[in-house]
């Protein structure tokens, strides 16, 4: 019964989106008053019922009722009680009906709380997320129904990928998804401004809050993978530049050049084309991650051209939502008049070189990401593309981005004298110079991309927090705290990065029990060897002491996992984290001389990458509460004001 | 600069700065593409001795040899015609086995003979590494 009321719920939904789209953009037709209202809640309820369609599918999960063919397929009994919930959303239909749910919260969202934009832009904003959700709502119904029933209930499901037994799983996916399909909103203002030609500062305010909600959650959903990746795969790495992490990576750097040409269009009405073409890029990038991701394109073409009815069909929707969009963004451009001008020397010129960095990084990567499978569409010969690309071609603009980054925050709106942003900018300079100078005298022969990431790291550091220079933090608005916690995480993160690219050091070995091991700084006694069980798997357990000077021990335990269902083994990594970095340990298998293989790393400062990760989001976090929340400067200033009379 | 010209100008700046960044890609791409090769081809072809590929077949049955230090292996990769003798130091990755499939990042260092970087993962029983059902196909008329 759940799983058809599921279904049902969906159908119904559907329905709405239906009704939604119809009504927003019939409002379009001058008489719309009475349309304007009514549209609104019928996104509320389309919403609520994908709500229902998914606690049915977590229901069924829960229950782990064999009889539908998803739980049997991916799912079992005897999974702890988090993962069979969790199941829900690690796997195919599963993930979909996740993302249109939240495509339809966000639509609600923006039916519920979206008071600033002009109202036939707002209802034609709404039919858009309607339409968006009626072409995944096809997609579920007709090629990915999450609850299809099984003829026959299977007596045991067949279990959940180990891999992704883990608590990462139960909030990674939803973080990214709610960045990923956030972006939609921005998507549907853009396509309702460009329909009602109402493109300027106003629109921008409006926009703006949505935009960083969506930025702050895929931040933290890239973070938190990162550190996922890092931890559970147990090769030592935060980032393989994997077509699946780049598929989040683009809808970021988009939406990342959108958050600051949507500031340049809301203060000073300028880039207005441009930013409504990169609201439309963003969730594009989405769209193609989901793509990818979602149709098996990247496990081979082939299997893609063998299979194709699910790939197809997201690939339709992505020409005609894509399409479409720069179809109308191509017959309104030439009526979306200028906005101001400005300097090239200016923080305008400064936004605009970020944004052509922030595109060109986002072209590299899309590039690098879909030329092997055109190359293998079109010629059959199969390549891969890896760090070595990635590295070479997007590092370089990555650091002339970074210090664009350190200059830009402290430079006028319209005009500026270069010589007089120089000194504006001489500490942080000077700290440049420092941290190369002491880069080149304790770690000769560093790589030169890693000697400008320790260097820009430092500088861009001291140059984030220069905008806070000689001014009454009091008094200081939040969103402009948000941009100086923001830039510092991205020279905290960069730190990490260079740092643990730098300076990581490596031990593999096979050792016997009892014997001494060193990596870095420490000296690492192999304990003991014990066997371990859980839930549902064994495993061989590693005791690792590691002592460092004289600080005390520290006891790290690796684990070899063999799980029975389905049949798998799994490293998992123990890691120790000092402020200094992390010590890294993972036990491989047994070898002749009754030795097992130990590989141990020591990554100074490796955190910073993550930490940096996390105030970027915090900073976002900071500008969307300064943006939505009542000025509190003016009345910190009257307060102030009072007390000093 | 002309204020009238500036959009123009934003227009031009902006494409210069994209098609830039596109050769600059392009270039990366055609220097840092590992290409794959099954053990046929690799031998067929000639690869570039010291260029980063990946070399994808099965594991050889009983070529499977493991040196003194514990953590050097020697195997050979084969399609089922010819076959590569590979070495690899570190912890191989879950279930790999001989008779079982393997897709190995690396180089060769003389003809015949290859050095992998990187063994990638296995991640079931079920899974097998799509270019390895693909060049299995070709050479044997496996049924995927």
């Amino acid at each position: 019964m759940i799983a058809e009321t599921g279904l049902a719920a969906l159908w119904i939904a559907a329905a709405f989106a239906l009704l939604q789209t119809l009504m927003g953009f019939a409002a379009l037709g001058g008489e719309g008053r009475p349309l304007i209202r009514a549209v609104r809640p019928v996104a509320v309820v389309q919403a609520l019922m994908t709500a229902t369609a998914f606690a049915a599918l977590l229901l069924v999960f829960w229950h782990t009722d064999l009889s539908v063919k998803l739980v049997a397929d991916d799912s079992a009994t005897t999974l702890p009680t988090i993962y069979r919930i969790a199941g829900a959303w690690g796997n195919h239909e599963g993930s979909m009906l996740l993302w249109v749910t939240i495509l339809a919260l966000a639509g609600a969202a923006v039916a519920l709380f979206e008071r600033r934009l002009p109202e036939r832009t707002l209802a034609a904003t709404i039919g858009t997320q309607g339409l968006i959700a009626l072409g995944f709502f096809a997609f579920l119904l007709f090629s990915s129904n999450p609850f299809a029933r099984l003829d026959v209930p299977a007596a045991e499901g067949n279990g959940f990928n180990p891999l992704l037994q883990d608590p990462g799983l139960a909030f990674h996916p939803p973080t990214l998804y709610v960045g990923y399909v956030g972006l939609s909103v921005a998507f549907s203002f853009a396509v309702g401004a460009l329909l009602t030609r109402d493109i300027g500062a106003t629109f921008a305010k409006a926009m703006r809050p949505w935009v960083l909600g969506a930025w702050i959650f895929l931040t933290v959903g890239i973070t938190a993978g990162s550190y996922w990746a890092y931890y559970e795969l147990g090769w030592g790495g935060w980032w393989f530049w994997d077509p699946t992490e780049n598929a989040s990576l683009m809808p970021w750097l988009a939406a990342t050049a959108l958050l600051h040409s949507v500031t340049v269009l809301a203060t000073r009405d300028g880039l207005r084309a441009w930013t409504v073409m990169l609201a439309v890029v963003a969730f594009s990038m989405s769209m193609v991650g989901t793509f990818l991701v979602r149709s098996g394109i990247l496990t081979s073409v082939h299997a893609f051209a063998l299979d194709p009815k699910r790939g197809a069909f997201i690939l339709v929707l992505l020409a005609l939502y894509i399409g479409g969009a720069l179809a109308l963004f191509a017959a309104r451009v030439a009526t979306v008049a200028e906005g101001n001008r400005f300097d090239p020397v200016s923080r305008e010129g400064a936004l605009v070189v970020n944004n052509l960095l922030l595109s060109a990084i986002l072209g590299v990567v899309l590039i690098g990401t879909l030329y092997p499978l055109g190359v293998e569409a079109m010629t059959g010969e199969k390549l891969s593309v890896g760090a070595p690309y990635f590295n070479t071609a997007a590092g370089p603009l990555a650091l002339l981005l970074v210090a664009v980054m350190a200059a830009g925050p402290v430079m006028r709106w319209r005009r500026d004298e270069l010589a007089v942003v120089g000194r504006r900018i001489m500490v942080p300079t000077a700290i440049a110079v420092l941290a190369l100078v002491a880069a080149l005298l304790f770690a000769p022969g560093l790589h030169v991309l890693l000697l400008l990431g320790l260097t820009l790291a430092a500088g861009t550091a001291a140059a984030s927090v220069a905008p806070l220079w000689k001014r009454n933090l009091r008094r200081t608005p939040l969103f402009t705290w948000g941009m100086v916690v923001a830039h510092l995480g991205v020279a905290v993160s960069l730190a990490g990065m260079a740092s643990e690219s730098a300076f990581t050091r490596e031990t593999l070995v096979a050792a016997r029990p009892g014997e001494t091991v060193h990596v870095g700084p420490y000296a690492v006694r192999f304990a003991a060897i014990d066997p371990a069980a859980g839930q549902n798997f064994t495993a061989v357990r590693a005791t690792l002491i590691a002592t460092r000077g004289n600080a005390d021990p520290l006891t790290l335990q690796p684990e070899q996992r063999t799980f029975d269902n389905p049949p798998q083994q799994t490293s998992e990594s123990a890691i120790a984290t000092r402020l200094d970095g992390q010590l890294y340990t993972v036990v491989g298998e047994q070898v002749p001389g009754g030795r097992w293989q130990l590989r141990l790393w020591w990554k100074p400062f490796v955190t910073l990458i993550w930490a940096g990760g996390a105030l970027i989001a915090l900073g976002g976090l900071l500008s969307l509460l300064g943006r939505i929340l009542p000025r509190r400067g003016v009345k910190v200033e009257q307060h102030g004001y009072t007390r000093a009379y | 600069m002309k204020a009238k010209n500036q959009r123009l100008m934003l227009v031009l700046v902006a494409l210069g700065a994209l098609t830039g960044a596109a050769l600059l890609a392009m270039s990366a791409l055609r220097d840092q593409a590992s290409y794959f090769y099954t053990p046929g081809d690799a031998l067929r072809d000639h690869v570039e001795l010291g260029r980063a590929v990946r070399l994808g077949g099965m594991v050889e049955k009983g070529s499977l040899r493991r040196e003194a230090d514990g953590v050097t292996i020697d195997f050979r990769v084969t399609d089922g015609a010819a076959s590569v003798a590979s070495r690899y130091t570190g912890i191989v990755p879950d279930l790999f086995r001989e008779g079982s499939g393997v897709v190995a990042e690396g180089r060769f260092t003389a003809p015949g003979q290859f050095a992998a970087d990187t063994i990638l993962a296995k991640h079931d029983e079920k899974y097998m590494p799509p270019e390895v059902a693909g060049a299995m196909h070709e050479t044997k008329s496996l049924k995927r």
